[in-house]
């Protein structure tokens, strides 16, 4: 198969995964969601250390090293400030199922 | 780039599968926050895969710069407010898209010198991510001042918008050809310049109320330009996790969209057909119905059905948690109380649950709009605590509206109405409210906080 058209098979996959994962989300959970997500194209950091990595001239590094910097805020940042959302609900959630208890009075945090 | 060992292909391959699990994840709140775990995990062993198998140059520096981006990230995500939640979010993705488009711009100034061999395919995919990425970059960065009100969260519209719009629309075609054609740094340069300009344009002339939906939108516009990255690169997790946060994005903008009655080009173009010049964005001087806050603590403590209406300005008050004393004292003088939480209450959908969660309010006392809103006609009081926009009745009577044919809660069908305001100005939206003219509303000016903790010690009184 031509190399161009197993990225172009890998993409279009990409897709309907992306959409068919995400298709049942509640509302309430589309804030973190869309955090989650955000932090997850931080990946881009991979990309820069692999560009930057390699490169030879120094306007370049400097370049090269302000996109690492800019990726690691979005992919750290990303994920704690998502999980600080989180937090919040998983400690208030379990209401729907009152069996599970251990979780549901978590006043003392 | 350099050929990559089995191994590390079948690692990049276990963290593509990974980005999946999290954001399947993150669609249930059972396993939400250990969906987000999984995507720091395969984030992490991603980032670090290169330094065991490739002979990279300036390590130390690129390690710095990582630490740096790092710090900069923990800080400011353990810093900021819930209530500052969206700007943040905004904020992460702008940054990603301008480390998109450096990326990009970095290739092709690799490129260029044997341009010859690199197919069209990878430098239209280059000159995509330089533009896009700039676009989400500037974008970002507006509705970041948008929302810390930095500038007018109104829609900023000058003559002439549309064509400049269209002739930066243009150029940034042109100008794409151009890389693919006969590829020089200049045209890289002048592409983001135009992103830049794009983005601005793209986000400024977009309401307060409809940002949210913007950040969204962004956000899956940054996921298309890592997945060309990946491309380029030659890399399966760039490309599968761009690709998923680009699809994604996109259904979930169309789903918040669709939660708020609206839809994503009306949102974006309403205000070029000039359509939002509704509101003049300042107080205006019709006659209300005032009172103090003895008065209201007569109306509350005698009342037996009361719904509570949050929105974003009690969290700007942090006035939470007085909120619930309130209602704890009203249950226990024997109301039926709750709270009617609009699903965009606050500056995102879900965004009021996570505000009150933190303040401690027991969620079965938190009402979803399609639930409660029946029970409005039967409620005596309906307290609206710094919400405007979702209890407009513009939105079902006034066609035109910006914010007509969102959903609202039925707030006017209540025998009384209190709303607490600051000032008589418009809601994040910019449009006047007629519920606050209504025979049956009395107006509670001041600050959230100072008008509830008067509230309480004068129901405490009765």
């Amino acid at each position: 198969m031509d190399e161009a058209v197993v990225w172009l098979t890998i993409f279009i996959l990409s897709v309907f995964v992306g959409i068919e994962v995400i298709a049942k989300v509640s509302s309430t959970l589309h804030t973190p969601l869309m955090s989650g997500a955000n932090a997850i194209h931080g990946i881009i950091l991979l990309g820069a250390v692999l560009v930057t990595g390699t490169t030879e001239s120094n306007v370049a590094l400097v370049v090269g090293l302000i996109a690492i910097v800019l990726a690691a805020v979005n992919m750290v940042g990303g994920f704690v400030v998502t999980d600080r959302m989180l937090q919040m609900f998983v400690r208030k959630r379990p209401k729907p199922a009152p069996a599970a208890g251990s979780s549901a009075d978590g006043k003392a945090s | 780039m350099t050929t990559m060992p089995t191994w590390v292909q079948l690692v990049y391959l276990a963290c593509a599968v990974c980005f999946i699990l999290a954001l399947k994840g993150l669609s249930g709140p059972k396993t939400a926050r250990a969906g987000n775990l999984i995507g720091a995990g395969a984030a992490v062993v991603a980032v670090i895969v290169p330094f065991t198998y490739l002979d990279l140059d300036h390590v130390p520096l690129i390690v710095a710069a990582i630490a740096v981006g790092t710090v900069i990230g923990v800080v400011g995500a353990q810093r900021v407010q819930m209530t500052q939640m969206p700007q943040m979010v905004a904020l992460f993705n702008g940054v990603g898209g301008g480390a998109a488009a450096l990326v990009a711009l970095l290739e092709l100034d690799e490129m260029i010198p044997h341009a010859d061999d690199i197919s069209w395919f990878t430098l239209a995919a280059t000159a995509f991510t330089i533009l896009v990425g700039s676009v989400s970059f500037a974008g970002s960065i507006v509705t970041f001042a948008k929302l810390q009100e930095l500038m007018t969260s109104r829609p900023v519209v000058f003559p002439g918008l549309p064509v400049v719009f269209a002739l930066a629309g243009i150029a940034a075609v042109v100008l794409g050809v151009l890389t693919v054609t006969s590829p020089a740094m200049w045209i890289g340069i002048v592409l983001a310049l135009i992103g830049l300009a794009v983005g601005m344009l793209l986000v400024l002339p977009v309401g307060g109320a409809d940002v949210p939906i913007v950040i969204s939108l962004l956000n899956a516009f940054t996921g298309l330009t890592v997945a060309a990255s990946g491309y380029v690169l030659g890399n399966v997790v760039l490309l599968v996790a761009g690709t998923l946060v680009g699809a994604s994005g996109t259904f979930l903008t169309m789903l918040m969209a669709k939660a708020m009655g609206r839809s994503v080009s009306n949102i974006l173009f309403g205000a070029l057909k000039g359509g939002s010049t509704l509101g003049a964005g300042v107080a205006s001087d019709r006659p209300v119905k005032s009172a103090g806050p003895e008065d209201i603590a007569i109306l509350l403590g005698y009342a037996d059905r009361v719904i509570i209406i949050p929105g974003y300005g009690l969290a700007v008050a942090q006035a939470q948690h007085t909120l619930r004393e309130l209602v704890d004292v009203l249950i226990a003088r024997g109301a039926q109380v709750d709270y009617a939480i609009h699903p965009v209450a606050g500056r995102m959908p879900g965004h009021m649950n996570v505000l009150l969660a933190e303040a401690q309010v027991p969620y079965e006392q938190l009402i979803e709009m399609d639930e409660i809103n029946g029970e409005f006609k039967t409620t005596d009081v309906v307290l609206v605590v710094g919400a405007n926009d979702v209890v407009n009745p513009a939105a079902k009577t006034t066609p035109g509206a910006p914010i007509y044919g969102m959903p609202i809660l039925n707030a006017d069908e209540a025998k009384q109405v209190v709303f607490m305001k600051r000032s008589m100005r418009p809601g994040f939206a910019g449009i006047e409210n007629e519920l606050l003219f209504e025979p049956t509303t009395t107006l509670l000016f001041g600050d959230a906080k100072d008008s509830l903790s008067k509230l309480l010690s004068a129901v405490k009184a009765l």
